[in-house]
Parts: C-alpha cells; sequence; structure tokens
C-alpha cells in the first residue's frame, strides 16, 4: 500500500486564515449542504448517511447512521449531543476541527438533527480547550445570527436551538454516558449498562444521540458529495477519510487526514507528507496504534492497514486515531508508567477494580521506577492486571502465540479500567527485560 | 428499591443457578432471586431498599444469558428465562477475590478497635474468602479520621469502601443529600460539603447500612464489641409508628437500636430520636425507688414500696370517700405498652370508679375520632392515588411515616395534597399544598369536598387558598383511592376544628380512610384500651359497651368523664380530689401552661407513676418508679392499629416496675384485684374482652405472622362497606347496633354460649361478633360483646375563630423532632439538637414593625407574654406566626389559651416597651 492521492474531506480549512468564520465558511462552500438536506426528507438523509457507512470516529468505530436509527420511533424530546470531550493522550483531532472548522461541525449537527427529528442539541467541549470554546461559542452566535440555527431554519418550518456546555476537566466525561451525567449537572460517571444506552434513555433519560466531532464534520460533505462518493474511498468496512493525530518520535508528528483501509502504519509513520520517518534515524521500539488506552503493537504490526476491521482482530484498536510512536531510546518501563498514572489519575472512583486496582498498579510502577523493585512485582502487575481485564488480554501475536483479539474483558463499569491494564501487560510481554534491569540495576540506560 | 414494591407479575420465568433450576420473578434482580432461593452472593453496596448501583462489583458471577457466560455483576442483572449462572467458577473466585482485595488495600485493618469489627461484611468476607496475606506494600491511602459530619455520627474515610450506601440513603431514601462523594479516583471520599453537616434525622440509618466501620454512632462508639451484645426483637415507641427493631444490650445497659426490615412497617428505617433515645433508659436520674412527701413536708423523700402504695391507696379512698369518685381522675398511659393501659383502664373504672381518664395531653385528636373514623394503613396510604395530609409535620414528629409516604410520591407516583397552616417538611413533595388561616381549616376541607358548592373566582376557603388551587385540589382527591393522613396541626388550634374537616371529607367522599397522625408512642394503644373519656377496651363507646365491661369486670362508671382539658380545668378549679399522672406531664405537655399550673397547683393528692421527676411529678405526693422501654414486655399498637410485640431486654434500675403491675399492686391496696399477675395474662384478657381484640392472641402475635405485627380491627372495613354510615356517639348508644355488621346473626348467636372462650368460627375475622342483631338495647346485649365505635361528624362542633384584627396574628404552634421532652432530655445526644424556640414571622408582617429576622420581639396573647427572637419565613404566610412546642426556655405554653378556638398573639418591638410606645403595625 501507499499514500493515495484522495483529496482531504473535513480539514480542508485548516490553513485556512478565516476558515473559522462564518464568511470564510461560506466562502468555500459552507451551509449549502445544510440547504440540500431541507430539501429531502429526515429518512433520506439517514439513508445518506447509511450509504456513506460512516463509522463513529471517536473510538467504538459504530456506523452513525445505525446509530441514529436506534433511536425508539416517536418518543419526543430527543436530543443529540457532540462529544467533543476529546481527553485521551495522544488524540488530538477534533480540537482543530472545533478550532478552525466550527461551522462545519455545526453544520454537520444541523444536519443531523434534522435527520432524527431533534429539536435541541449540546455541543459539549473539553473543559481546557479555551480557543475552541471561544470560536464555537463565536460560530453559533454567527450561525443563529444568519437563521442556520434557532426557528424555522432557511424557511424550513423546522427549529433546533444548541447549547453549548463546557467541561470541568475530567477524561471519563469522553465516554458517552458520563458525559450525558456530567451534563445533566452530576458527576462524570459513567451510567450503569444494561438497561441505559443513550439511544433509547439518554439525555433526562429521553432517546439520546451522542456523535464524536469528527464524524459529524463529515457530514456536510456526505450530503454534499452523496454517500456512494464517501463509501468509494477507503474501504469496505472503511470507508472514507479519517484524521490521524500522529505523536510521539516522528520527524513530523501532526494531525494528518487520510484514507482509510488502504493506507498503514508504516505509510502513516514513513511518509514524508506524514510522518517522515522516526526521529534521528532511530529504530521503531513499539507503537500505540489506537490512543492509549490501546494494546501496543511493535515493529511487525506497521503493515497493517489503518482499518478498525484489521487492528481489533490483531490484539489492539484502531480507537481515536492517535497514533504514538516509541522509539528505541523509550524506557518501557516509564512509558507505561506514565500512560497508567494518567489512566490512575483519571479514575472517577466510581468501581472498585479501576478506583483501587489502577492506583495500585501505578504506585507499583513508580516502586520499580524508584529502585525498589521485587522480582515479585512482575507477577503482581500481571495479577492485578488481570484482576481488572480479566485475561486473556487482547495483544498481537509475538513468541508463538496467536493475537488475541480486541475488546478486553472487563470486571468494571466502563472500559477506563482495563485500559490502565494496556501499557502494563504490552510492556511486560515484550519488554520483560527491561523491567528486570530496572528491579536488579535500579533503572535502566533509557529512564 | 422497585423491585420491591412493585407487583411482581403472575408468570414466574426459571432460572439456573449453579446447576439448580430455580423460579424467578421478571424483573427482579439476579442477586435477589438467588438469595431468596439460598444461594448468596457476596456484596456490599447493593441493597434491596434502594436503587442499584453495581459500584463494589463484588457479586459478580458468571452469567450466561445464551451468549456465552459473561462476568457481570448479579445486582445489576434483572433475571431472563433460560439464563444460567455460575456463582462458584474458579474465574468468578478469582474475580472476587481481586475486588475483596482491591478493598482492602487501602484499608486500615484496625478491626481491634472498630466499632464494626465482629458484625462486618468486609472482615467476615475476608475471613471467609480472602488471603492470610497482603500482596500490598505501598503507603495506604490517609485521611484525617474521624471527622464529626454531624451531631450523631461520625465518618473514618481510611475505612470507607466508597458502596455509595450513606449516600444513596441520604439523597433516595431520606431526600436530605448532604453527603456525597468529592474528588475522584482514588481520592475519592464521603464527605459533607462545607460548612454543611449532614444535619438528617435519619443519619443513624448510615451507620447501620455501612458495611464497614466507616460511619460510626456517637451514642455507640467505643461502647460494646458485637460479640458481647445480647439482642431482642422489639417495637420503638418513640413516636406511634411503631418500627419494629432490635434492641440490643452489654452489660446490663441498652446500648443499640438496630431497624428491622418489615414491609409493612419501616423497611429496616429508624429515625435518629428512635435509635438514640435508648440513652435515657440508662440515664442517673433515672427513678429508682418510690418518693413521697410526708403531711406538711417539703420535699419528697424514699419510701418502700408498701409504704408508697399506701400513701397512694389512702389518698383515692380519701378522695374517693370524700369527694366522690368522679372526683379521680387519670392522665397519661400513651407511653406505655397496652397491658399497661388496659390495667390502668380497668383499675380506673372499677375501684377508683371514674370515666376521667385520658392518655392525650389536650394536644392529640378526640378519641372517639381517633378509634371510630375508618382506619387506613401505613402500606394503604402509600397504595393510595392520592394523599391528602392534614395535620402536623410528619417529618419532624412521625419521621418514619415521612420516609414511606415521600417514598410513595417520590417513587411510585403518588399525588400529596396537604392542608396545613405553615410549610412542612412534606411540602416540598405536595402536588398541591394549601394554606389556611388557624381556625379555618374546616371550610377549605368543606370546599374540597362538597362538590354541590365550589369555591367561587376570588374565593378563599379556610382564609387563604386561592379558588382555583383548591379547585385541583378537589379534583386530586376524586382521582382514585383516598387516604387522609390526619393529625393536630397546631397545638395553638382546637382539636375540634379538624375533627369538623375530617367530617366535611366523610360527608362528601365517603371511602376516604384515614391514618391518624398522633404522636406519643402508644397512643394509638392506650385510646383501644379505653383511655379516654367514653371508652373503654377495644373500641367501644362507654354506652355501648357497658353491659359487656359491666359484666366482666363486675362494675363500671355511671356516666362519661372528663378529657384532658376538662380535667385540668377541673383541678385548676378545685374539683379534682385525687389526680394520677401515669407517664404525664401536664406542666410541660398541656398546651396551655398557665392553665396546667392552676391544675397542679389546686389538685388534691397528686400520684405520680413515672421515670423521671419531671415538673409535674416533682410536685406530686407520691412518686412511684416505673420501668421504660426495654426494661418490660408487652406489646404496643401503632396508628395503622397495629398490634405488635416488645421484649424486655434490661431490668429496670433499683424496685422500678412496669404499669400494669403497679395499676395491679394498688387495685390489692384497694382492696380488689384486677385479676392478672403476668403481663401474658393481662394480653389474655384484652384478647377475651376487648372486641377489636379478638382472636389477636398471645401465639398468633408470636407466630411468624406476628413479626411484622397484626392489625387489629382490620375486618371490619370490608364488613361495612356498603353499609350506611354509623351514627353511633356516646349519646346514641343503641344505633349501633341498628346498624351492625352484616354477619351478625349467625356469629352472635354462636358467641352467645362461649362469650370468655374464642369463638373457633371467628378465626378469620378480628371482628366480634355483634349481640344484638336489631336493637341493642338492654339485656339483649349482656352476654355479647359490644360492636365497635364507628365515627361520623356530629356536625361542625368549632366555634368560629374571632373576627380577624390587623393587630393580631394567629399562632401555630408545632413540635420539631427534638424537643425537652423527657426522653430526649435525658439522652446526653440528643438533649443539644433542639433547635430553640424562634417565631417564625412572615417577612411582610415583621416589616411594618421595623426589624429584621433575628429581631427580639416580645409577643404577647391572652395567657401570657414572652419574649422570643423573630425568625423571617416566608414558609409562614402572612397574618400567622409560627412557634415550636416545647423548645428550651419560655415559649409556646406560655401564650396558648386552650380555652378559645386559635390563640391570637401581638408583637411588640423591645425598644418601643416604654410607656405607650407600643408599635404600631
Amino acid at each position: 500500500m501507499s499514500v493515495t492521492n484522495a483529496a482531504a474531506i473535513i480539514s480542508t480549512r485548516f490553513a485556512q486564515a478565516d476558515g473559522h468564520t462564518l464568511d470564510g465558511y461560506r466562502r468555500t462552500g459552507g451551509y449549502a449542504s445544510l440547504r440540500q438536506a431541507l430539501a429531502m426528507t429526515p429518512d433520506q438523509v439517514i439513508d445518506e448517511v447509511k450509504a456513506a457507512s460512516l463509522q463513529g470516529r471517536g473510538g467504538a468505530g459504530f456506523p452513525a447512521g445505525m446509530k441514529w436509527s436506534f433511536l425508539p420511533k416517536e418518543v419526543f424530546p430527543r436530543y443529540f449531543v457532540v462529544n467533543g470531550d476529546e481527553s485521551e493522550p495522544g488524540t488530538c483531532k477534533d480540537r482543530p476541527l472545533m478550532e478552525h472548522d466550527p461551522h462545519q461541525l455545526i453544520e454537520g449537527l444541523l444536519i443531523s438533527c434534522y435527520a432524527v427529528r431533534a429539536a435541541q442539541a449540546f455541543i459539549y467541549v473539553r473543559g481546557e480547550m479555551a480557543l475552541a470554546q471561544e470560536r464555537l461559542a463565536v460560530a453559533l452566535n454567527e450561525a443563529y445570527a444568519a437563521g442556520y440555527i434557532g426557528l424555522d431554519i432557511l424557511g424550513s418550518g423546522w427549529s433546533l436551538d444548541i447549547v453549548l456546555h463546557w467541561g470541568a476537566g475530567a477524561y471519563i466525561v469522553g465516554e458517552e454516558t458520563a458525559l450525558i451525567e456530567s451534563l445533566e449537572g452530576q458527576r462524570g460517571m459513567p451510567r450503569l449498562k444494561p438497561p441505559y444506552f443513550p439511544a433509547a434513555k439518554g439525555l433526562y433519560l429521553q432517546p439520546t444521540v451522542v456523535n464524536n466531532v469528527e464524524t459529524l464534520s463529515n457530514i456536510p460533505w456526505i450530503i454534499g458529495h452523496g454517500g456512494a462518493a464517501f463509501a468509494a474511498l477507503g474501504t469496505e468496512k472503511a470507508a472514507g477519510m479519517r484524521l490521524f493525530a500522529l505523536s510521539g518520535h516522528v520527524r513530523r508528528p501532526g494531525v494528518y487526514e487520510v484514507e482509510m483501509g488502504t493506507t498503514t502504519f508504516r505509510d502513516l509513520v514513513e511518509a514524508p507528507v506524514y510522518g517522515g520517518g522516526i526521529r534521528h534515524g532511530n529504530k521503531l521500539k513499539a507503537f500505540i496504534p489506537g490512543g492509549a488506552s490501546a494494546p501496543w503493537f511493535y515493529p511487525e504490526q506497521l503493515d497493517l492497514a489503518l482499518d478498525a476491521s484489521v487492528v481489533g482482530p490483531a490484539g489492539s484498536m484502531l480507537g481515536s486515531g492517535a497514533v504514538i510512536i516509541m522509539d528505541e531510546t523509550t524506557c518501557a518501563v516509564r512509558a507505561a508508567w506514565r500512560l497508567v498514572r494518567f489512566f490512575a489519575h483519571e479514575s472517577c472512583g466510581k468501581c472498585t477494580p479501576c478506583r483501587e486496582g489502577g492506583a495500585w498498579l501505578e504506585k507499583i510502577l513508580r516502586r520499580i521506577l524508584d529502585g525498589h523493585g521485587r522480582h515479585d512485582d512482575l507477577d503482581l502487575l500481571l495479577d492485578v492486571g488481570d484482576n481488572i481485564s480479566p485475561g486473556p488480554f487482547p495483544h498481537p501475536p509475538f513468541g508463538g502465540e496467536d493475537a488475541v483479539p480486541f475488546p478486553f474483558k472487563q470486571t468494571t463499569i466502563c472500559p477506563l479500567g482495563p485500559s490502565a491494564v494496556s501499557p502494563v501487560y504490552s510492556s511486560i510481554w515484550r519488554f520483560r527485560d527491561e523491567y528486570l534491569l530496572h528491579i536488579k540495576e535500579g533503572g535502566c540506560r533509557h529512564g | 428499591m422497585s423491585q420491591q414494591t412493585e407487583q411482581p407479575e403472575k408468570t414466574t420465568l426459571t432460572v439456573t443457578i449453579d446447576g439448580r433450576a430455580i423460579e424467578a420473578h421478571p424483573g427482579e434482580l439476579l442477586i435477589a432471586a438467588a438469595e431468596r432461593h439460598g444461594t448468596y452472593i457476596p456484596r456490599f453496596c447493593y441493597h434491596p431498599r434502594m436503587r442499584e448501583v453495581g459500584m463494589c462489583r463484588m457479586c459478580i458471577v458468571e452469567i450466561d444469558s445464551g451468549r456465552g457466560p459473561a462476568l457481570l455483576p448479579a445486582c445489576m442483572a434483572p433475571v431472563g428465562e433460560g439464563m444460567t449462572v455460575d456463582t462458584q467458577s474458579a474465574r468468578v473466585k478469582k474475580a472476587q477475590d481481586g475486588v475483596l482485595e482491591f478493598l482492602l488495600i487501602n484499608h486500615p485493618l484496625d478491626c481491634p478497635v472498630c466499632d464494626k469489627g465482629g458484625e462486618c461484611p468486609l472482615q467476615d468476607q475476608t475471613l471467609a474468602f480472602g488471603p492470610g496475606e497482603t500482596r500490598f506494600v505501598e503507603e495506604k491511602r490517609h485521611f484525617e479520621k474521624p471527622i464529626p459530619i454531624s451531631d450523631l455520627v461520625y465518618l473514618d474515610r481510611e475505612r470507607c469502601i466508597l458502596c455509595d450506601r450513606c449516600t444513596r440513603f441520604a439523597a433516595e431514601v431520606a431526600g436530605d443529600p448532604l453527603i456525597s462523594f468529592i474528588d475522584r479516583g482514588n481520592h475519592t471520599q464521603v464527605n459533607t460539603f462545607p460548612d454543611d453537616p449532614f444535619a438528617s434525622y435519619f443519619s443513624g440509618n448510615t451507620v447501620q447500612i455501612c458495611p464497614v466501620g466507616a460511619l460510626l454512632a456517637r451514642p455507640y462508639r467505643f461502647r460494646a464489641r458485637p460479640w458481647d451484645l445480647d439482642q431482642v426483637e422489639s417495637t420503638c415507641t418513640a413516636c406511634s409508628v411503631g418500627c419494629r427493631i432490635a434492641v440490643q444490650s452489654s452489660s446490663n445497659r441498652l446500648v443499640r437500636k438496630l431497624g428491622v426490615d418489615v414491609d409493612p412497617v419501616n423497611w429496616g428505617w429508624l429515625c435518629d430520636k428512635g435509635r438514640f433515645d435508648f440513652e435515657a433508659v440508662g440515664s442517673d436520674d433515672r427513678l429508682g425507688a418510690p418518693l413521697v412527701r410526708a403531711p406538711g413536708a417539703e420535699d419528697l423523700a424514699e419510701a418502700s414500696w408498701s409504704q408508697a402504695l399506701a400513701a397512694a391507696a389512702e389518698g383515692i379512698t380519701r378522695a374517693r370517700i370524700r369527694r366522690g369518685p368522679e372526683s379521680i381522675a387519670v392522665l397519661g398511659g400513651a407511653r406505655g405498652t397496652n397491658e399497661d393501659a388496659y390495667a390502668w383502664s380497668k383499675l380506673a373504672r372499677t375501684l377508683l370508679g371514674t370515666d376521667s381518664v385520658d392518655a392525650q395531653m389536650g394536644d392529640g385528636l378526640p378519641a372517639q375520632a381517633v378509634v371510630g373514623l375508618p382506619r387506613a394503613t401505613i402500606d394503604a396510604a402509600c397504595a393510595a392515588d392520592t394523599i391528602l395530609l392534614l395535620g402536623p409535620d410528619l417529618k419532624e414528629e412521625l419521621p418514619v411515616l415521612y420516609l414511606r409516604l415521600r417514598q410513595a410520591v417520590v417513587e411510585r407516583g403518588a399525588t400529596l395534597v396537604e392542608l396545613s397552616p405553615v410549610e412542612t417538611g412534606m411540602t416540598r413533595y405536595a402536588t398541591v399544598s394549601l394554606r389556611y388561616r388557624p381556625g379555618e381549616v374546616a371550610a377549605l376541607a368543606r370546599a374540597l369536598a362538597d362538590e354541590s358548592a365550589p369555591a367561587g373566582a376570588g374565593e378563599r376557603p379556610g382564609g387563604l387558598a386561592p379558588a382555583e388551587a383548591v379547585a385541583q385540589a378537589a379534583q386530586l382527591l376524586r382521582r382514585g383511592s383516598l387516604v387522609c393522613v390526619l393529625g393536630r396541626p397546631s397545638l395553638a388550634e382546637a382539636a375540634q376544628s379538624v375533627v369538623d374537616a375530617a367530617g366535611a371529607l366523610l360527608a362528601g367522599l365517603p371511602d376516604t380512610t384515614f391514618l391518624p397522625a398522633l404522636r406519643r408512642g402508644n397512643v394509638a394503644g392506650a385510646l383501644d384500651m379505653g383511655l379516654a373519656p367514653g371508652l373503654l377496651p377495644g373500641r367501644v363507646t362507654l354506652d355501648e359497651g357497658r353491659p359487656w365491661f359491666a359484666r366482666q369486670w363486675e362494675a363500671i362508671p355511671a356516666g362519661p368523664g372528663l378529657d384532658a382539658h376538662g380535667i385540668i380545668t377541673a383541678a385548676a378549679e378545685g374539683r379534682v380530689g385525687c389526680l394520677i399522672l401515669v407517664g404525664a406531664d401536664p406542666l410541660a405537655d398541656f398546651p396551655d401552661r398557665e392553665l396546667a399550673r392552676r391544675a397542679m397547683a389546686g389538685a388534691g393528692f397528686v400520684i405520680a407513676v413515672d421515670c423521671f421527676l419531671t415538673e409535674s411529678s416533682r410536685r406530686a405526693d407520691v412518686v412511684l418508679p416505673a420501668a421504660a422501654f426495654g426494661e418490660k414486655a408487652g406489646t404496643t399498637t401503632n396508628i395503622e392499629g397495629r398490634v405488635s410485640r416488645l421484649h424486655q431486654k434490661v431490668t429496670a434500675p433499683g424496685t422500678a416496675r412496669a404499669d400494669w403491675m403497679i395499676a395491679a399492686e394498688l387495685a390489692f391496696r384497694l382492696g380488689g384485684d384486677l385479676g392478672f399477675d403476668s403481663v401474658e395474662g393481662v394480653w389474655d384478657e384484652i384478647e377475651r374482652l376487648a372486641p377489636a381484640h379478638r382472636g389477636l392472641t398471645a401465639a398468633r402475635l408470636s407466630s411468624p405472622e406476628g413479626f411484622d405485627g397484626i392489625v387489629a380491627g382490620a375486618a371490619r372495613d370490608a364488613e361495612t362497606t356498603g353499609g350506611p354510615p354509623s351514627m353511633a356517639q356516646t349519646d346514641s348508644p343503641g344505633i349501633q347496633g341498628a346498624l351492625a355488621h352484616t354477619k351478625v346473626d349467625t356469629l352472635a348467636s354462636s358467641a352467645m354460649g362461649t362469650s370468655d372462650k374464642p369463638d373457633p368460627t371467628e378465626g378469620l375475622a378480628l371482628q366480634p361478633p355483634d349481640p344484638s342483631g336489631g336493637g341493642a338495647e338492654g339485656t339483649a346485649t349482656v352476654a355479647g360483646r359490644p360492636a365497635i365505635l364507628q365515627w361520623s361528624a356530629p356536625g361542625p362542633g368549632a366555634a368560629n375563630p374571632p373576627p380577624l384584627d390587623r393587630y393580631s396574628l394567629r399562632l401555630v404552634v408545632s413540635r420539631r423532632l427534638y424537643d425537652t421532652g423527657t426522653f430526649v432530655h435525658h439522652s446526653p445526644s440528643l438533649a443539644p439538637l433542639a433547635p430553640g424556640a424562634r417565631l417564625r414571622v412572615n417577612p411582610a408582617d415583621l416589616t411594618p414593625l421595623g426589624v429584621a429576622s433575628g429581631a427580639r420581639l416580645q409577643v404577647s396573647s391572652g395567657r401570657g407574654r414572652v419574649v422570643l427572637e423573630a425568625l423571617a419565613d416566608p414558609g409562614v404566610p402572612q397574618g400567622s406566626v409560627a412557634l415550636s412546642w416545647n423548645q428550651p426556655g419560655p415559649g409556646a405554653g406560655e401564650l396558648i389559651d386552650a380555652t378559645q378556638p386559635v390563640t391570637e398573639v401581638r408583637l411588640e418591638t423591645l425598644s418601643a416597651s416604654a410607656p405607650g410606645g407600643k408599635a404600631t403595625p
């Protein structure tokens, strides 16, 4: 595979100085798709999005059109919520969409609300993203003033209100039921599943769609160009273009819009238009294919395609599209500790294994880094991990063992707990010698 | 919670648990279904009376619903047909052990000094399943400990396992969301909000349901170890709800009361007053020996029982001979057992020869109404489509009834309509809450109940409620089943207006049933036992019951006696030759203190039976020490009429003994014999003689059926449905029989010959047969049991309240949970919680006085004047002022004029107390 020539869909205004303004957006074709959609029936809009095979870009990868059709028939009010609480370490794709192209998100949201006949929408933006909040607020005001939002939108007789809401800095609120709790003014803790899936009982226990920023940003293009055109991009199971946030030890870290399925991790890391190779000509040690919670991949997996249906069976996940590169100078123990510390810190504290287990893993790793490791600690780490995520834990094939496909199992309410286990397992399986060195010598040459 | 209350559908489904097929109800949670069938799945956060949260993950089991086994929490899994569950597999054990280890790593393991050690689920599970050694070598999580989160509860956050039980209880059950999780992740802690303590009347429940020793009750902390405790089941007597409890003692001292979960009453909950008032039982101030005031002596001196009883008998005899039996009066008896009340009722009617007995202190409702109104149970009230509240603030007076009704409104969606002179703890749950001017509730009730006379636009029935709101409420009352919780909203308002209101309701809405909201522990039982003028045991009137009881008791007073107000008035006028106070303290409890003072001064010989020296018993000539709650066995009757048992746990101090025993001893001294020598003997006689208690045998009360208590007279409503309303009143004894129950004749004939023994044909109905069938005159009733009183309104009887004048405000006096009452006062943990007397005034009524909230005002009525701090409170309507009863310092008792339908007060600023300087509003 190689780098394709497919044109960008949603990142076209990242470099446009006034792309975030209404004028700049309209000059480049903005809000044309909304008019187009309002001329269609809501069901036609849903069919078009279904035809696009647009998978959710938040991490779970559920087809957006399908998600909409799960709303119970004729139950109102129903709500539409935009998940802009992008917080996973390594993931930074929604942020430029909100900062550089807020109207694209708003137009996508308008079309989607029209499709599901919602009259009230909420945009939940991560608390720390000040510029995104500001740009969205300005854009919403502009759109209200221009008659794109509010009563009787563009004379269609259909009305929608959009409320902008800022988070208070909790990663777990990226989980959709925790986001709904937070939006209602409660502690950001995941709801119990079953019985509540947002489509049936979401915000204020009414039918609710929660979609990711990137997912919705694709909608105007899909309506403008047709679902078939979108589906023609990428592969059958991985349609369209997708933003990947490439970070870590590459020459050119950044957010790249890449054709799905036909592009590989190697393309993303090495192509001059993307990562441009590992820094200083170093060798790749490991990489995380889908955000900090994903099990690690190693150089053998570089040629896998950027396709959730490929990455999952291979033992990890494409998740939120955050690819983190670690070169040979990385201390695996320190990397694991840093990631576990994040998840331990972000645990909401609701269920026992995540609240206690995550913090315990972090303390053990910290102790090993501090030179007080014990030989038993490796087994202890693995067993504590097993009590959070009962094995076998997903991993790519190595050491003669077949891959264990994603997803992981869990004793917890939500996947945050097992996320803390990913770096522990991934690092111990592959880099046990580094742990032993830390335990024996009190450190390694990297960390 | 919903799993508990919803009626399971008839169909069942089959679930296989550990290879055994069991039947489960659709919608039932797996953890509950498994437990019902003997498989206990370990848990910490799950509690059957609260919403499941799935937080602790201890109950994880392998569940296969057709897609292969998966580890899932049993508390979150509703059963499904064909579900296969493995609670014992290696994967389950590993997951559960893992959770247990996680819960323990930051737990301080200070079991040797922890109150919970020995009864701690965490400790028990660890002992049974946990590893012997820890794998955790890191620093544990640390918090300052313990911290007081309220006046009664300490919190040790290091022991806490964050199960969410206490916080859920506070928010879901108590409606006091004052504790919450703060911080997050591994630093999550339960705490109060800054400067806002967990000041809930129900805080003690969190201590009971805490699965570790994180929440500690101040009155119990470090008092005992669970393995030293001995316990009996009993019934709480702190109020008249009759919560089922376990009473625990160590070294012959009560140390703890725990709520017991029974469906019809308290669901395991208790209020803090009920939970902690046992402290008073062990108080050093308890009376342990009789006291006698020698003739002419200043002070009471200890005496032997023999001396004291002789003195008492002499006082009684002298009064009886010199001034006639009707000059003897008995006040009180609502704080003991049914057996106590029966013994005193019998003693008064036979050897004393008086009908002037009253268990209430002029602060309740007329006994005939309480006993005779069609009665509802708590469950019926909670299941009603509409609940009408016309009574005291339930949160303050009958707290667990408040919990049940709150649950019915919040969780089940019952409609609540409230009639109240001021805002109450229930107001926020009411669909419609109507205010009325004190004394005018009957007009409001008539407007609600009488469809033929709707309130016109602009009219305000009862003085305050707008006609539209009244119309809305009237509709709600007709939406389905209706239960009225009836009590005394204000002690400064004559009971007659409430009775008139009840009569109006019953006239317009004849299917209404009533749950009396009276307060003292066994007031319902005392009235059932005839401790009220004109009433005899078993809910019969004096006249109706005379033939029967005259034969059984061999004596009965000729005519009806006086109620508390009459007795107090007579005493004040020097017409009471001997006043017997059975746990009564009129100087503290009678609403009109001025009148009570004159009564105590004017009464001839005073005998007090009491646990403590009170304001009143201090003035007695003979004081006989009584056994208190926990020191005697017997039964009580709650507001529903539910009879449940009390057991003795500790011995009474000194030679104090049960009230019924004192009555029996006194009878001997008076030359008679009450005819029983054990508490069981008293109950057997009650069962044999009291019509409403027929069939309520001691054996039934001790059986599993009796564990929840059994409602006396429960069969009556079913039997009388469809019949015309009875008109039985003391002045029309014959009518009762004429309107008798439909089953009468056959049963009556069978009962005729065997009147003293339980009739086997009556096993199903507690209802006694009506003796006469037709006319109830004379000898026809001699051999048969009298019919139970059915009350109907005798027509408006209240004196009209005085016309409004612009200088006067009407006084509302209501009770608070904590006051200067005897048991609270002698419970060191509770006594400081009495909030004090502050006059609550509508801000608009303060403005004309030119003072702000917090100012001190002189409050004067026709009875007296007191200086009180004013508190602006928009919950009090303009034109009324509200005051709490029996708070430390001078207060409502000095103001209330019990001879008036309402008490009116005037407010004056203190600075204007110079001559002629009256503040003009």
